[in-house]
């Protein structure tokens, strides 16, 4: 299979190994890997501020990018929601309603593309910590992914997988975080503050802009506890 | 611009007497829905699609007599109300002349009613009858009312009284005990079948009152701690004859 | 900003780091959760009974003006006045009207957020009544001059030393800060003014079309009071509280008690159809239906966001959104808080005002999946942005959006963003985190993260 891949503006230029990570799997697993050279924005934050027109015109550049692919698999939860929820409304009534309709179907947040379209589980890989999940909101609210990560991990050997007792918003929410910095913050500390009670020595997930937000204020505040992209985690051996 | 819209409604109601401002807000209001909804919704999110029975989705309730004495019961104990089968009209009077003494009563409230007139001379106290013109502070002195219902609930531990079939509105749930007496064919299994009983008892004249009545009055206002009694009964025991009197 | 964003954003600051607050709510809620939880999977089918009800309540408003006439005959036919009040001050001034002919003096009132909504108990004090709260909470809120905290649970934020001290000054009655002793004291002080009061005002959860009757859900036993023992009786509900059906009570009654208290059922759910009936034995010789819009016309005619009056107001949204949990429900400055006050109080209060409470949200969804009528309130969270920033763009906000098209999109432009990056990395410390940093909103409390050395696609054009 050919695979697209999506790699979020925000990955591209500060969690690279994340997409790096995603490549070795998908060619370890036989499938031939292509990615738009250009750089691309889903359009979210000027959709999520209310600025659609904005929002359209650097999602037309992502539809364009995307026409012809097979499938797509993408970083993050929040950009698959994007892609696969929001362009269909973002572009109702447009000339590009159908491009948008016919690029939804097509695209998987990479866990769950991994899961429910390839049908792979283990990928082999070993990862001997102590590990808890944060499920990015719009990966499990909007696309209903809360069983591929855990399957994955429950793959990888050494890993052991402490849940966190309330499944909460980090507090990211894009633009959110800077509007109501305070609030946003709050809400980081929570996060952090269940991840802590695990004990475990990373916090995973399957979208960098939670991470970033969550390795942010863990930096800030000098804690030893880590974030690490799933993909990250499935490409060791 | 909401302000405004309101001060001109203001303006205009005090010029007009109040039977034609009722009328003429009645006709704006029906208007403004009308013309709301001209514009059709978008589609619903599956559930018309998705829907199944009230039945259906409620808690399950069992099948037998025996099911729902046992599911009332245990709702009972949960809410902290009492409830006891009794066999006929004297073990109820036996009940209740326990429960007079236990808890030391001078005087009670009833009402008329076929049960309630069977058992509660019985207990031989000075009793207050809820009937039309009858004292709401000699009511609130009583130490229990006893009342008949309509429906208990297994399901819920629900008690169905109507201001017809257990003296009004206050006697339920103005003195500190509400003693409840039911029929055996009262327990009914599940909501959906308490309030089709009402429709087939009361459809062509409701009573101004239907009151599903769970556990005793109960509040959870300071830090969430459970406080019986908040304003109603601080106890609701709940008898019933398991044979007609 | 609107005068309510500052105040907003300055509340919200405050408690936000307030970690007594925060540990306050958490607690409250918690016990709540479990309980919660518990009676949901008590229910054979919660989902299903989500889409019933929200199928039942779209069905209601789908059909809103047949409903309200239908109400309306059912009650008028038992006797019962109905009133219509296009807004808040036709609503307040019916029910001043009402108070003023029967010479009364004190009224009793249960709890209403409709109340609250249209500021009854200020216009009923002006008019020199004595308007007394009965709810335990609502009592407790009106001694301290205070709105209501939660639209179900009012006097959540207090803690029982904070009650004693109220009731002592106020009530000169506080044995001690055990909350049953406490509640005693309302019981002994409330019992006099049911009996005394002369007019008694509940609000209501549904109001059933077929038989015309207005439902009361309750755990105290106040609202019944209310109804019982004052000559007169009003009550005043929203036009949207329809259900179309008596028998979809047997879904509602538990739906509202599962997700608002974590209860299977309240302690009372009473239906009114009237005043006392001839062979009652008791009960107000008048009962009043007061029927309030105040711009839920103006909701329902919002076609996309007309589901947000299918809202049983059980507050299931207030208790899961970590925006309410973090900044608690005064902050919000209105009646309704939390994700539905998010979407309904740009309705009713005015767009351009309130549209921050829509902008306070990390749209998580929490809400959505917790509405027990399927409201999609995140989604209409973003459908009021869209609907604000269309109406009244931040010239600040479309510039930065209009700049960020060609840099998203042109590889040049990406790559001068990523050199600028990696420069300003190196001198963001000289100003880091201090107000001279153009992301201070992000770095005052947080890092942000580094440039990589080499992007994503410089390494797969080099590895092509």
């Amino acid at each position: 299979m050919t695979v697209t891949l999506f790699i979020p503006c925000f990955v591209d230029l500060c969690y690279p190994q994340v997409g790096v990570s995603m490549v070795r799997i998908l060619e370890k697993l036989g499938h031939k890997v292509v990615c738009p050279d250009e750089p691309a924005c889903c359009g979210q934050p000027a959709f999520n501020t209310g600025y659609w027109d904005e929002s359209r015109a650097v999602a037309e550049k992502v539809l364009d990018q995307l026409k012809d692919a097979e499938v797509v698999a993408i970083a993050s939860g929040s950009c698959g929601a994007m892609m696969k929820v929001f362009y269909p409304e973002l572009f109702a009534g447009s000339k590009h309603e159908a491009a948008a309709k016919a690029l939804a179907p097509k695209c998987y947040e990479f866990s769950d593309f991994l899961v429910s379209k390839l049908g792979v589980t283990d990928l082999g890989a070993r990862f001997p910590h102590k590990v808890t999940f944060h499920d990015g909101c719009h990966g499990l609210r909007e696309l209903h992914i809360k069983d591929a990560p855990r399957r994955l991990m429950a793959q990888v050997r050494d890993l052991e997988l402490v849940e966190m007792k309330e499944t909460v918003c980090c507090g990211f929410g894009g633009t959110f975080s800077a509007k109501f910095p305070a609030i946003s913050t709050a809400m980081g500390d929570v996060k952090i503050s269940l991840a802590e009670e695990t004990h475990a020595e990373y916090i995973v997930s399957n979208d960098s802009s939670c991470l970033m937000h969550i390795q942010g204020l863990l930096d800030r505040q000098r804690k030893p506890i880590k974030t690490i992209h799933l993909a990250e985690i499935l490409v060791q051996s | 611009m909401v302000e405004a819209t309101e001060m001109k409604a203001a303006n205009h109601d005090t010029n007009s007497p109040a039977g034609e401002q009722r009328a003429s807000e009645r006709a704006n209001i029906l208007a403004r829905v009308r013309e709301a909804l001209s514009v059709a919704a978008p589609a619903d999110h599956g559930e018309a699609a998705a829907a199944s029975s009230i039945p259906a989705v409620l808690p399950a309730v069992g099948a037998t007599f025996e099911d729902h004495v046992a599911l009332f019961q245990k709702n009972a104990v949960e809410l902290r109300a009492e409830f006891k089968v009794v066999n006929d009209a004297s073990d109820l009077v036996a009940e209740l002349k326990r429960l007079a003494a236990e808890a030391g009563w001078r005087q009670v409230a009833t009402h008329r009613g076929e049960l309630t007139d069977a058992v509660c001379p019985a207990l031989g106290l000075p009793t207050v009858t809820a009937k039309s013109g009858a004292d709401k502070r000699e009511l609130e002195r009583c130490d229990a009312g006893i009342t008949e219902c309509d429906a208990l609930v297994a399901q819920t531990g629900s008690v169905v009284v109507t201001s017809r079939s257990a003296g009004g509105r206050a006697l339920s749930v103005l003195p500190p005990h509400h003693v409840v007496l039911a029929r055996r064919e009262a327990l009914v299994a599940g909501l959906p079948d308490a309030f089709a009983l009402l429709r087939v008892r009361y459809a062509a004249n409701y009573p101004s009152m239907i009151s599903f009545i769970t556990g005793p009055s109960r509040t959870g206002d300071i830090e969430r701690i459970l406080v019986l009694g908040a304003h109603g009964p601080k106890r609701l025991t709940v008898l019933l004859l398991a044979t007609p009197p | 900003m609107s005068a309510p964003a500052v105040q907003f954003h300055h509340d919200a600051d405050r408690l936000a780091t307030d970690l007594r607050h925060r540990e306050l709510v958490h607690t409250a809620l918690s016990k709540y959760e479990v309980k919660r939880d518990e009676m949901k999977a008590r229910f054979q089918d919660w989902q299903g009974a989500r889409a019933l009800a929200a199928a039942t309540k779209r069905k209601a408003i789908s059909q809103l003006d047949r409903h309200l006439e239908q109400l309306a005959r059912g009650l008028e036919a038992r006797g019962t006045k109905v009133h219509w009040a296009s807004n808040g001050r036709q609503a307040c001034a019916i029910i001043v009207g009402i108070i003023k002919a029967r010479n009364a003096r004190l009224v009793v009132k249960s709890k209403a957020m409709t109340a609250e909504e249209i500021h009854l108990n200020e216009a009923l004090e002006h008019a020199g009544f004595e308007v007394v709260e009965t709810d335990l909470g609502e009592f407790i809120v009106q001694l301290r001059g205070e709105a209501p905290y939660h639209i179900v649970f009012p006097a959540m934020h207090l803690v029982r030393g904070e009650i004693r001290d109220t009731f002592a000054t106020k009530l000169h009655d506080a044995p001690s800060d055990n909350p049953e002793e406490l509640t005693m004291v309302a019981r002994r002080v409330l019992r006099q003014k049911y009996v005394e009061a002369d007019v008694g005002i509940t609000g209501a959860n549904f109001a059933v079309a077929e038989t015309g009757m207005v439902s009361v859900t309750e755990n105290e036993g106040n609202a019944r009071l209310t109804a019982a023992l004052p000559k007169t009786m009003i009550t005043l509900l929203g036009i949207e509280k329809i259900v179309p059906r008596l028998e979809d009570l047997a879904l509602f009654l538990p739906m509202l008690a599962t997700v608002g208290a974590g209860q299977l059922i309240s302690g009372y759910n009473t239906m009114y159809g009237g005043p006392r009936q001839p062979g009652e034995a008791d009960g107000p010789e008048e009962f009043h239906v007061v029927l309030l819009d105040n711009n839920r016309t103006a909701l329902l005619a919002d076609a996309e966001q007309r589901e947000a009056l299918h809202c049983i107001r059980c507050g299931a949204c207030l208790n899961v959104c970590p925006i309410f949990r973090n900044v608690g429900g005064h902050t919000y400055g209105t009646t309704y808080p939390g994700p539905i006050g998010g979407v309904i109080t740009p309705h009713l209060r005015g767009l351009q005002d309130w549209k921050h409470l829509s902008y306070a949200s990390s749209l998580c969804g929490a809400c959505t999946e917790a509405c027990p009528v399927k409201i999609d309130l995140h989604h209409h969270l973003l459908q009021n942005r869209r609907n604000s920033a269309a109406a009244k763009p931040s010239w600040w906000q479309k510039t930065a959006f209009k700049f960020f098209v060609p840099v998203a999109n042109r590889r040049g432009l990406w790559k001068l963003v990523t050199r600028g990056g990696r420069l300003g990395q190196r001198l963001h410390p000289l100003i880091k985190g201090s107000r001279l940093d153009p992301a201070y909103c992000w770095t005052k409390t947080r890092e942000l993260p580094p440039v990589a050395k080499q992007t994503f696609k410089e390494w797969w054009r080099q590895r092509k």
